[in-house]
């Protein structure tokens, strides 16, 4: 009853955010409002303009009891999840902002639980950033650096995956892929091209090139493609400027990965705007 | 010999698929009959699918390399799986049934032999539970395996002869029906239940399903009416049922014998919520392991047709078409999750989709879809013939009805157990005569390991929800091997799409084994804690939320099976120093006392 | 006040952390009035006495290796892994793609300008690991001091921290990995 009551005085079209009453619009997502209120919700395989994703959990939030509840017909979500303390845990990315929601972000149980999952970023991959060319650009060491990692805890998968150097422009070194498919989704809603995809399952999943020899040169990927520059780690690169931008003077030497409307700069790597 | 692969030429390979394709367009199926022809998927043959069927070449690819039953490399002409599943699976004691075949056949499980003649492998449950260890020889189920059997199949293949000339009583599959109740009691006469239906009209009949308290059978439980309705509601261009017949759970055979024996309830069923929700198409997801009942339901769907209880103006009622095809998947336990379901309809990896939408609205094609379980429907078409009243004189206030268990494990008698919800869990015990019980899995490795205390928790939603699989493990078992084979179950079906599932899932698997295999500390029983959590709570669905449970559960229950493995030690190396030196020994011939690490 | 005593190595690193230890430059003399080094290639010490910090560069690539880094963890109160290398690999851990015939044959076998090819079997040579790993895998460790190299800074302020009997907690503007 008394939670009803209070439900009733919340103004509407508006969620909370650590407290923090933020409106929203109909339609929108938990992390567009977020974002729009300049609140910073971590994300890495999120960039606004694509559709969401929801894979990286960088984003997750706990939403409070009075969140109003789905129909999830999903069989165990329901029954397993309902008699959690702390409310339900969602991806911020893709879960529609409903008013009222009593959302918590920025906690120190968050920030480990993000930390925990960078750290299984790094270690399922190849990641050595004292050889990667986007050290210091690169939005995933940028996000470890935001949540405090000091080291990747979990023994290393050491995986062997291919690099794919056949394109005349552009570099694909799939070691340091995060599996975040904005490179799939770029090239998709944006350059109106098919150029990449996800293949396999689990801890084997991999990307693939769309072509008949599954090489970047035999694909239709050009180097104006934003699919050739939205990759927010090393793993998409453009040959041949390689270090124009010194350590010390890159994205993230300059910005925090928290600041909003980041992505412009991330995006126009080879020279910055603001240098 | 020469092998018979490199001979192919794109016309076998375009001859293949064109036939293949004039009996279906769907990408599951002209992918199985390139892999049935030439025993793996090359990237010529993907090129030549895509092409056929205008779709990326990636796409197919990724498809290719998503389904364990599609091979990138050829396979022998023996394909020999065998199941790994605690139940039906090749360890029978201490004796592993797939070493022994690999044995005699001079195979490398996993590799194809030389001359191209086998290649074994281990496969996730075949759901043949009740029948003791199970492989599946180029698709066919064989069950019962013993040593004896395992030398005589090694025999047959070595001889060459065609699986057609087996022992036709191994393949036999029974239903062993141990207990019925409501369904599996009650005879069904096709069309009995759409003459009920028809009589009653859409609202009608839909009111019956809502009052008869009908919940999903495959765990969840939602509101069967329910569903119905918010589907019948949504706009959509067409409208779609679905019958989810992906039975992959561990221990789960129920849908089986449903498919079998009662396959004219299930498709009775499907047509009911057609004529409910108003879908001219309906599609029944086969799981791949059940290829064996395809011939079958395809001749019930056609005998259907022959009644007109199939087609267009069903019954003779104006406008009333609906017609069903079957979609044989291909070895992904994560198409049973109801969105991966519908990416595998369309032709994709079976990667969950986000939610909301939920499928009553985006489903198939991003059309208003109806997604239920096979028993669900089943449930529905006595509900359709008989009425709510009927359905709820049985089981309890919030779950109605009855429910069918697959009983396997340590007991004098697996089989298919039909209960009214409410029923004790020492009831199913004492009824499948286990003695000396340590332990049961109730719904499988997602759902709830139950210690002996536990025994008197009731089945059904307000206590102990399962979709079917129940498995008992004596006191003879090793519990911490049945928890290690949960997590590689979990870690081999994560789709990989999102991070704490695709991770975590191997970083529990890693950290059993390493406590398994008695060099695991109290430090690395924390972190499979903490990671367990983790993994839980913070999965995309509800394969990786339910991954971690016979983890979680058997840390609470029975911490002894984890803590009497532990090495006393404050810590223990990742992995084994003594063997990383073992190539080096190779490289250089050496094997003094500096060339090995304690 | 008895000095803190300080043991370092170097293991499948460059000697690139130690080089950067040594960038504290004048700041060293200050800080030697609290510290004492013991094995240390600064000092030429061979072997670990009871330390209260060990700094450990690179990560393991063979079986000597995991002696002297057992050597220190059996040593030293506080174990700090130090650099890319001793926490992930780092560029050693480049060779993980290959398996360890293939990088044997082509340094010693197959490479350019290789005179008398052969692999060295020498029982004085340590044998390398199949793979090269970091720290945490073989022992524990208890502190991280990342960067390629982590700078005179890091050192100072995780060493500072310590001196001070506080958790070491690395500022946000000194971390980096490159
Ligand atoms: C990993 C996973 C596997 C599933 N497997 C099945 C299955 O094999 N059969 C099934 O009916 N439901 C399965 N489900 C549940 C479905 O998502 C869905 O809830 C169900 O088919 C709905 O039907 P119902 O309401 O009749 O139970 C699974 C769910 C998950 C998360
Ligand atoms: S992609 Fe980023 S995290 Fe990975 S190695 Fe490069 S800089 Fe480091
Ligand atoms: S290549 Fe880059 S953008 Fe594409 S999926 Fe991998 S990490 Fe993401
Ligand atoms: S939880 Fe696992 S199965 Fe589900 S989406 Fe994530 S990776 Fe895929
Ligand atoms: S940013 Fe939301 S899941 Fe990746």
């Amino acid at each position: 009853m008394s939670t009803e009551a209070k439900q009733n005085t919340i103004t509407p079209n508006t969620i909370t955010i650590d407290g923090q009453e933020i409106p929203f619009k109909d339609g929108q997502t938990i992390m567009d409002a977020a974002l729009a209120a300049g609140v910073y919700i971590p994300h890495l395989c999120h960039r606004p303009g694509l559709t969401p994703h929801g894979s990286c959990k960088l984003c997750v939030v706990d939403i409070g009891s009075r969140g109003v509840s789905f129909h999830n017909s999903d069989r165990r979500v329901q029954t397993k999840f309902s008699v959690d303390i702390d409310g339900r845990s969602v991806s911020a990315c893709t879960t529609p902002a409903v008013a009222g929601q009593q959302i918590s972000n920025n906690t120190p149980a968050l920030n480990e639980v993000r930390k925990t999952i960078t750290q299984m970023l790094f270690i399922e991959g190849n990641h050595i950033c004292p050889s990667c060319e986007k050290s210091g650009d690169c939005t995933l060491q940028a996000m470890a650096y935001h949540l405090g990692m000091l080291d990747g805890h979990f023994p290393q998968f050491f995986p062997h995956r291919e690099v794919d150097a056949s394109h005349p422009t552009v570099m694909l070194d799939r070691d340091r892929c995060i599996l975040c498919e904005l490179c799939v989704r770029a090239s998709r809603e944006v350059d109106g091209k098919n150029v990449f995809a996800i293949a396999g399952r689990g801890i084997t999943a991999h990307l693939i090139v769309n072509s008949p020899s599954g090489k970047l040169a035999d694909s239709d990927l050009e180097t104006g493609d934003m699919a050739a520059h939205i990759c927010p780690v090393g793993a998409i690169l453009i040959k041949e400027h390689g270090y124009e931008v010194p350590i010390g003077r890159r994205t993230f030497d300059l910005h925090q990965v928290g600041e909003i409307g980041l992505e412009k700069v991330i995006l126009a790597k080879v020279r910055h705007t603001d240098e | 010999m020469s092998s018979p692969i490199r001979t192919v030429t794109v016309e076998q390979v375009n001859a293949v698929i064109a036939d293949a394709y004039s009996q279906s367009n769907h990408l599951l199926h002209i992918l199985y009959a390139l892999q049935q022809r030439f025993l793996h998927i090359s990237h010529e043959a993907v090129r030549e699918v895509a092409s056929h069927l205008g779709l990326p070449i990636s796409q197919v690819e990724s498809v290719v390399e998503f389904y364990s039953f599609f091979y990138g490399t050829p396979r022998g002409r023996y394909n020999i799986l065998l199941s790994n599943c605690t139940s039906c699976g090749y360890m029978v004691g201490d004796e592993n049934l797939m070493d022994t075949l690999c044995q005699r056949l001079r195979v490398v499980a996993g590799k194809t032999r030389a001359d191209g003649l086998v290649s074994i492998d281990e496969t996730s449950c075949i759901g043949m539970c009740d029948h003791g260890a199970a492989l599946l020889v180029n698709g066919m189920p064989i069950t019962r395996l013993d040593a004896s059997k395992i030398a005589r199949i090694a025999d047959l293949v070595e001889t060459e002869t065609p699986v057609a000339n087996w022992p036709a009583e191994w393949f036999r599959i029974d239903d062993n029906i141990r207990n019925s109740s409501l369904l599996l009691k009650n005879d069904f006469a096709a069309g009995d239940g759409m003459r009920a239906m028809l009589a009653r009209n859409i609202d009608g009949t839909l009111a019956e399903i809502t009052q008869s308290g009908l919940r999903g059978r495959g765990g969840a439980g939602f509101s069967t009416g329910m569903k119905w309705k918010f589907c019948r509601e949504a706009q959509g261009a067409a409208h779609y049922v679905v019958c989810n017949a992906d039975e992959g759970e561990p221990g789960t055979f129920k849908d089986r014998i449903l498919l079998h024996s009662h396959a004219d309830a299930v498709f009775e069923g499907m047509t009911v919520c057609a004529f409910v929700i108003g879908a001219e198409q309906g599609f029944l997801y086969l799981r791949g392991e059940y290829r064996y009942l395809l011939p079958q339901l395809q001749a019930v769907l056609a005998h259907r047709r022959e009644l007109g209880l199939l087609g267009s103006s069903i019954l003779g009622q104006p406008g009333f078409n609906f017609d069903i095809e079957i979609v044989v998947g291909a070895g992904a336990y994560i198409c049973g999750e109801e969105s991966a379901l519908i990416e595998s309809l369309e032709g994709k990896r079976g990667v969950p989709r986000n939610r909301p939408p939920f499928p009553v609205t985006h489903g198939y094609l991003g059309q208003p879809t109806v997604v239920n379980n096979v028993e669900t429907f089943a449930a529905a078409a006595h509900i359709a013939l008989r009425g709510s009243t009927w359905f709820r004189a049985v089981g309890t206030e919030k779950s109605a009805g009855s429910k069918i268990l697959s009983v396997s494990g340590d007991c004098a008698a697996p089989g298919i157990y039909e209960y009214p919800f409410g029923v004790s869990i020492q009831q199913v015990l004492d009824d499948c005569g286990a003695k000396d019980v340590q332990a049961v899995q109730v719904g499988g490795p997602s759902g709830t390991l139950i210690n002996p205390v536990k025994f008197n928790r009731k089945l059904g939603f307000e206590d102990l929800p399962t979709g079917g699989s129940f498995m008992v493990f004596g006191q003879g078992r090793d519990l911490l091997a049945i928890i290690v084979n949960f997590a590689h179950f979990f870690a081999h079906e994560s789709c990989g799409f999102c991070t704490p599932c695709r991770v975590g899932t191997t970083l529990l698997k890693n950290g059993l084994d390493k406590i398994a295999s008695g060099h695991g500390t109290q430090y690395d029983l924390d972190e499979m804690k903490r990671m367990g959590a983790l993994v839980k709570r913070r999965s995309h669905c509800g394969l990786g939320q339910t991954a971690a449970n016979p983890i979680l559960d058997s840390l609470q229950r029975f911490p002894h099976v984890f803590e009497q493995r532990l090495a006393h030690s404050n810590f223990e190396p990742y992995f084994n120093l003594d063997g990383a030196l073992e190539e080096a020994r190779q490289v250089t011939h050496r094997d003094d006392a500096a060339a090995h690490l304690k | 006040m008895s000095k803190i005593r300080i043991a370092t190595t170097s293991l499948a690193g460059c000697f690139g952390c130690h080089m950067s230890f040594l960038d504290m430059d004048e700041r060293l003399v200050a800080l030697l009035e609290h510290v004492e080094f013991n094995r240390s290639p600064l000092t030429d010490i061979k072997h670990c006495d009871p330390c209260d910090i060990g700094l450990v560069e690179g990560g393991v690539c063979n079986a000597d290796n995991v002696h002297v880094l057992r050597e220190f963890r059996k040593n030293c109160k506080i174990l700090i892994a130090v650099g890319a290398c001793a926490i992930n690999g780092g560029v050693p851990a480049m060779r993980n793609h290959f398996n360890l015939r293939e990088c044997l044959e082509e340094a010693y076998v197959n490479g350019v300008g290789v005179e008398n090819p052969q692999i060295p079997d020498d029982v004085e040579l340590p044998l390398l690991l199949d793979k090269v790993h970091p720290l945490h895998e073989v022992v524990h460790v208890d502190y991280y001091l990342p960067g390629c190299p982590p700078s005179a800074d890091e050192f100072l302020s995780v060493l500072g921290d310590l001196l001070a009997g506080r958790e070491p907690a690395l500022p946000k503007k000194l971390l980096h990995y490159d």
